[in-house]
């Protein structure tokens, strides 16, 4: 300072109310030159963050959007009498009539080795196949008839139609052949094999055919398993919180349990998992890979975060509310239940909905109690095997067929959905009830 | 703080000595923790008559406000020692139900704090808790009764239903006044009841005060000397925790004996 005024002094400008000395403007200037800097990092910062979430969700979207479209064939088929027996219809060949028939429509000739009957083979599911075959045990009477057959051209063509598999890849290296993919392109042209939005991938469960496989099963999975995950986190979070909150002495007894379920919130999801299987499965005999038991582990691990935001959701209610209903002479159960939980509730339902969001992405857990098994069908009950999406999207990645892989990315996109939908949900919620006032 | 030396005692001579006590303090020592907030207060405080409690901040006004209805119950850590009556009847006695207690005892905080409601249910809701009314009708003729008696009913009766949060700060307290009411207590205890009001709003809450004045035993917490002298009967002055002077509103002002009470209501201190 004594400086400062020194050089005021020897500059000849010596208004003491005014001493912006040089030393003073300089630390403006560096100041100033600070705030800049800082500004400067903390865009630089949202934009590597921004670049990072843009490059995952590309990724995802660039590989899994192709699972959102599929091919089919419509192929109408004769059924030869000859050859289908209208008393034993198991015992025929279908996928070699329906071959037949797509030889026909491709104009190739049914060689003597059958090998242009297998390539063909290879171009439909065997979905076909099965089909053709129910609707004969259900209607003997269409031996003899032509049927217009429908169903997905197989995940190996189709990877080609969606130029996943190009000509320029040498032939041993890929699963279709040359003649396979003039076939394909002649079908195309003729609108035997048209694409569109794949439907199947929603209203089927997971199958060992790619071009079958689709996330219903695994959605109806989760929704059972948040189902129960909510039901039993939910009300008893919601009341531990409020007991630890509103009504516990603050003791010793009281702080350890609070800094435990703190610690709770921060161990990792597999111990949950190691836990749920020593004490679900195989002490309370809770059925393996059921989505009742999946629930149960994932109760176990949203609980402290239920109970952590609930609390801090019930210490923003200020004090003042609880003085006035105590004040009328409202006693401390009808003080918390009649105001502070009713003021406390969008922060609780946003606390839920984020950790029900975390659930139901969790994977890591759901595999040590079982989750992690192929599942076909779409689970009825809380207690029948089941997959849920997170898992689904691990076992298809695994998968060693390339045909599943586009399936993972669009399962994720699916789980991806989900999530959004949730958070919105919890945006809405307290949206809504704050507005109330 | 200068209007202080001027004083006007409007109801000097309505000076009730005479009147049957209803709240007698006596030795009252209260502890936050380790911290002595109150040492040995005795006072007792008439009926239908308004006792303000002044002094310098800090000094435990609030604290002994809360003994009455036992709200320091509610704070952790703080303990009650000695004894206070109502009508006779210990207060802190094990067997008294604070919640029975608070409907005899009615507060209104510095800050108003009606209920995130609608005006209606404000009041509605002591009376709701407590079943003092057995049908709508019965509810709906306390909820105007209240609401009258605490002089906000014209200003109110159209829009009963909406928030009671989006009155003005004065109607919020009046509001919160008649939810007091509604309850029909004996006692009624304010803690700084007009610190957040512009003066006209101050001054409706006075009137109203002198008009409970005439049903209920009403203790009063104020830093306005001026309004001390305004609508109280009787002042008690604290300092440090400790009781110094309490007497007729008009001794208090006029004739202190304790030269501390004598700086504060001059202003010298506090
Ligand atoms: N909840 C509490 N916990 C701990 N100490 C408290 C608590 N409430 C009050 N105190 C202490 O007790 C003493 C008296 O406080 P009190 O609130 O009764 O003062 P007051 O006279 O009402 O003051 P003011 O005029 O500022 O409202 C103060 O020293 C205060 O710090
Ligand atoms: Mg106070």
């Amino acid at each position: 300072m004594t400086d400062a005024l020194l050089t005021a002094d020897a500059a000849g400008a010596p208004d003491p109310r005014r001493g912006r000395t040089a030393d003073f403007e300089a630390r403006v200037k560096k100041r100033n030159a600070a705030e800049k800097r800082f500004r400067f990092y903390g865009r630089l910062a949202i934009f590597v963050a921004l670049a990072f979430l843009v490059t995952l969700l590309g990724r995802i979207v660039s590989q899994g959007y192709h699972a959102f479209t599929a091919y089919e064939v419509s192929l109408p088929v004769y059924i030869d009498p000859l050859r289908v027996d209208r008393a034993n219809p198991m015992g025929a060949n279908y996928d070699a009539l329906i071959a037949e028939a797509l030889l026909a429509k491709i104009g190739a000739p049914n060689d003597e080795l059958g090998e242009n009957l297998l390539a063909a083979q290879e171009l439909v599911s065997t979905d076909l196949g099965f089909n053709l075959l129910d609707q004969i045990r259900k209607d003997p009477n269409l031996v003899g008839k032509t049927l217009t057959l429908k169903g997905p051209v197989k995940a190996d063509a189709q990877l080609y139609l969606k130029h996943e598999i190009k000509r320029e890849t040498a032939e041993g290296d890929r699963k279709i052949s040359d003649q396979q993919m003039d076939w394909i392109d002649k079908l195309e042209k003729a609108g035997v094999i048209t694409g569109g939005f794949n439907t199947r991938f929603f209203t089927a469960s997971d199958s060992t055919e790619p071009e079958q496989a689709g996330v219903l099963g695994a959605i109806v999975g989760s929704a059972l398993m948040l189902f129960v995950t909510a039901l039993l986190a939910v009300p008893t979070g919601v009341l531990a919180a409020v007991y630890l909150e509103e009504f516990a002495p603050k003791n010793r007894w009281t702080d350890l349990i609070e800094v435990n379920i703190n610690n709770l919130a921060a161990v990792p999801s597999i111990v949950y998992g190691l836990l749920g299987l020593a004490l679900f499965i195989n002490w309370m005999g809770v059925p393996r890979s059921s989505p009742l038991v999946g629930g149960l582990v994932l109760a176990l691990m949203a609980l402290p975060t239920v109970i952590i935001a609930t609390r801090s959701a019930l210490k923003a209610v200020p004090p003042s509310i609880r003085e006035a209903a105590l004040g009328v002479g409202a006693s401390r159960t009808q003080t918390v239940f009649h105001h502070v939980l009713p003021l406390a509730v969008p922060g609780v339902m946003t606390g839920v909905i984020l950790s029900l969001a975390h659930a139901l992405g969790e994977t890591a857990p759901l595999l040590m109690v079982g989750m992690v098994s192929f599942n076909p069908g779409i689970p009825e009950s809380v207690t029948s095997a089941a997959t849920v999406l997170p898992v689904q999207v691990f076992i298809w990645e695994t998968a060693s067929e390339r045909a599943f892989h586009e399936k993972t990315a669009a399962a994720i996109m699916v789980l991806i959905g989900f999530m959004i939908l949730m958070n919105l949900l919890a945006v809405i919620v307290r949206r809504k009830f704050e507005r109330r006032w | 703080m200068q209007m202080t030396k001027n004083v006007t005692l409007a109801r000097a001579e309505a000076l009730p000595d005479h009147a049957p006590i209803k709240i007698n303090a006596m030795g009252i020592n209260v502890f936050y923790g380790e911290k002595q907030a109150l040492f040995d207060v005795s006072i007792a405080c008439p009926d239908r008559a308004v006792t303000a409690l002044i002094g310098p901040s800090g000094c435990g006004k609030s604290t002994f406000l809360r003994c009455i209805n036992r709200m320091n119950d509610t704070i952790v850590g703080c303990r009650v020692d000695g004894r206070i009556e109502i009508d006779n009847e210990d207060v802190n006695l094990k067997s008294l139900d604070p919640v029975v207690l608070r409907s005899r005892v009615g507060m209104v905080f510095q800050k108003p704090n009606p209920f995130p409601k609608s005006i209606f249910d404000n009041v509605a809701y002591g009376p709701k808790i407590h079943g003092f009314a057995s049908s709508k009708s019965e509810l709906e003729g306390i909820v105007e009764h209240s609401l009258k008696k605490a002089g906000l009913w014209g200003e109110v009766a159209d829009r009963l239903h909406q928030p009671g949060t989006g009155l003005s700060g004065g109607q919020q307290q009046r509001l919160v006044i008649a939810r007091a009411i509604a309850v029909n207590p004996e006692v009624i205890l304010m803690d700084e009841p007009c610190s957040a009001l512009d003066p006209i709003a101050t001054a409706k809450i006075e009137e109203l005060m002198d008009e409970l004045r005439e049903q209920y035993c009403i203790v009063i917490v104020t830093h306005s000397m001026a309004q001390a002298a305004r609508v109280s009967q009787r002042t008690a002055f604290f300092h440090l925790g400790r009781l110094v002077e309490a007497g007729t509103t008009e001794a208090i002002f006029t004739n202190p004996t304790d030269p501390r009470t004598q700086d504060y209501i001059t202003g010298r201190s506090g």
